[in-house]
């Protein structure tokens, strides 16, 4: 049965898919896009049947070749890494639908080669989701990194050069991560996470020990844009094609933030082994930072996608605070976050490109007249900023709620003073957003443009994956109780407060 | 401070490993020329190679190929050399080719554009 076979399957059909799109667009340019957009959407129906098994049957332990772990490779489903997966090929899959009309003149020509490699990173992505070895991350790792590098560099301009800052930094960050890994491989002579945690236990006052989880978390924070080693994001968001930013800015740095968490909590079980070391302490004071730093930088920039950047930038800390506070409300709020940042952050990045496509510019001055001429986008933008800044009855706001009791419960009233100011950072970058697209009125003396007549709406193939992710920022809103009681509850380590 | 020595220097692979470590970071660092920082990520991603490699040698040691002739005299575990760092850094191989390849059509993109690859002309032709 195809469906014994859900783990391996979620990486393998987008990677198939990727290397069937260039014979294809030989014959058949028009093919290209809806073959590209079909895998994405058959992937998130596996990763939704592969949830729905996970909370019917339990954990997914699936053997590659029916070599047995530790020396095999373990593909692991657990209710972590299957919302996870949900989440990531979900957006992914929007965001392959968007990319088709979306992709600009840089693309023309050569969509095959586009699609396949961004059907390239969601088999990555979704590969370091579903693995339990911690090598074969890498190489997901890699291969998401890879085709990312090349996807931004497919832009005009200055996106050659902001690409080849992201391929140094990103490299330095996989070569850490690497670093890290033989580490734990030389001191356990074992690379599949399972059998790591059961042997890890007895070597935690180790200093190898330290410097590996050191290695580790520099690499990945290198990777997911944890300030202030988020040198490579801003400009890779802001110069690299609307579609390649709505692509990569929701999912990327998201499954970064899970393989965090996967290590931290099911390689090293620091929660119950490290806790004499202060990461965690460190970790969320790090997410702290960002949280604040971000918001600021956000606030000063006038161009839309560079705003954007970095908030994501503050809205990664919110998910690293999580982690670093490591009780079970925060890293429920942590991996909602995780969710919720994808969702919005993919309606923003959305609405940008279709706002840039049809008034014209990435700065905020060009918003002018939104309301009017793109009502149905302004609505998205407004309802992704409420979600930003964490109004009910919006996503975000349920995934900051846990945050804080989890700051409140772990006796941090700080770092629950800092997820607030966080909102507030939030409120005024985004309120600028939307007093440039909503409230500056034509004044006299002033030759700007004339209040528009009628309506341009972005054509429907960028409006309906738009408003499909507007309507779930509010459905996650709404229906946040069953998602944390039936899913999150579970996904939180065993043996927590 | 003899013993600290040939500490030291038992563990000289470390030693290498971490200074061709930091000599690519440097070249990463410190030049203008972006070629030459694809070649000190090169030299940085080669020294994590090494330190791999190096823990899977031993002194004396054989391959770990195990034939009928060795099968007759007994296979003595203790003399063979781990196989599996080997095996990881094949793949690292072609994960640092792949990176290495796309960072020059990269610089072949910036080169088309800005006739350069000297970090502070490209910022003033911006």
């Amino acid at each position: 049965m195809l469906l014994d076979h859900l783990p391996p399957l979620l990486p393998v059909v987008p990677l198939l898919a990727a290397l069937l799109l260039p014979p294809v667009g030989a014959v058949r340019r028009g093919l290209v896009h809806p073959l590209a957009a079909g895998a994405g959407a058959a992937t998130a129906i596996l990763a939704l049947l592969a949830l729905r098994r996970v909370l019917a049957e339990g954990v997914i332990h699936y053997h590659v070749g029916g070599w047995e772990p530790p020396w095999g490779i373990e593909l692991v489903l657990d209710y972590l890494s299957a919302f996870t997966a949900v989440a990531v090929s979900g957006v992914g899959a929007l965001a392959l639908l968007y990319a088709g009309p979306a992709a600009g003149a840089e693309v023309r020509g050569r969509e095959a080669s586009f699609f396949g490699l961004a059907l390239l990173l969601l088999a990555s992505l979704l590969g370091m989701i579903v693995t339990g070895d911690l090598f074969n991350l890498f190489v997901f790792l890699e291969v998401a990194s890879i085709s990312s590098y090349a996807l931004v560099a497919t832009g005009d301009g200055r996106a050659p050069l902001a690409a080849f800052r992201y391929i140094v930094l990103g490299t330095v960050g996989a070569s850490l991560y690497l670093l890290g890994v033989g580490h734990l491989y030389l001191m356990t002579g074992t690379l599949n996470m399972a059998d790591l945690a059961d042997r890890l236990p007895a070597l935690a006052s180790s200093r190898v020990l330290a410097v590996a989880v050191g290695f580790l978390v520099i690499g990945l924070g290198i990777k997911m844009g944890l300030f202030p080693l988020h040198g490579w994001l801003p400009d890779a968001y802001t110069y690299a094609p609307p579609a390649v930013t709505a692509l990569i800015a929701p999912i990327a740095t998201k499954a970064a933030a899970y393989a965090l968490a996967r290590i931290l909590f099911s390689v090293l079980g620091v929660h119950r082994a490290l806790t004499e070391v202060p990461l965690m302490t460190l970790l969320a004071w790090a997410g702290a930072v960002a949280i604040v730093a971000g918001g600021v930088l956000a606030i000063r920039q006038n161009d839309l996608r560079r705003l954007l950047a970095y908030s994501s930038v503050s809205q990664m800390g919110y998910i690293v605070l999580g982690i670093g506070l490591a009780n079970r409300p925060a890293l429920i709020g942590a991996y909602l976050h995780i969710l919720n940042h994808a969702m919005m952050k993919g309606c923003l990045f959305f609405a940008a490109g279709a706002a840039a496509a049809r008034l014209g510019g990435p700065a905020l001055a060009d918003l002018r007249w939104m309301h009017r001429r793109m009502p149905l986008t302004t609505a998205c933008v407004i309802v992704a900023a409420l979600s930003m800044i964490g109004v009910p009855p919006t996503g975000g706001f349920f995934s900051k709620w846990y945050l804080l009791v989890g700051a409140v419960e772990g006796g941090q009233p700080v770092l629950a003073g800092v997820i607030l100011v966080g909102g507030l950072l939030a409120a005024v970058y985004m309120f600028r957003v939307l007093e440039h697209a909503c409230l500056v009125r034509r004044e006299e003396g002033d030759h700007g443009p004339a209040p528009p007549s009628g309506r341009s709406e972005a054509s429907p193939g960028m409006l309906v994956p738009l408003l499909a992710l507007g309507l779930g920022i509010l459905a996650v809103g709404i229906w946040n109780a069953p998602i944390v009681s039936g899913v999150l509850r579970f996904a939180a380590p065993a043996g927590l407060r | 401070m003899t013993e600290l020595l040939a500490y030291a220097a038992a563990r000289y692979n470390y030693w290498v490993y971490i200074l061709l470590m930091l000599i690519g970071f440097y070249a990463m660092v410190a030049h203008g020329n972006l070629l030459k920082k694809v070649i000190g990520m090169n030299i940085f991603q080669t020294a994590i190679i090494l330190f791999f490699l190096s823990t899977s040698a031993k002194r004396g040691g054989t391959l770990p190929i195990v034939g009928p002739e060795a099968l007759a005299g007994g296979v003595a575990p203790a003399q063979l050399m781990n196989p599996l760092p080997h095996a990881l850094m094949l793949t690292a191989i072609v994960v640092m080719v792949a990176t290495l390849g796309v960072a020059l059509a990269v610089l072949v993109k910036i080169y088309r554009r800005y006739r350069s690859f000297e970090e502070d002309v490209i910022l003033d032709r911006l």
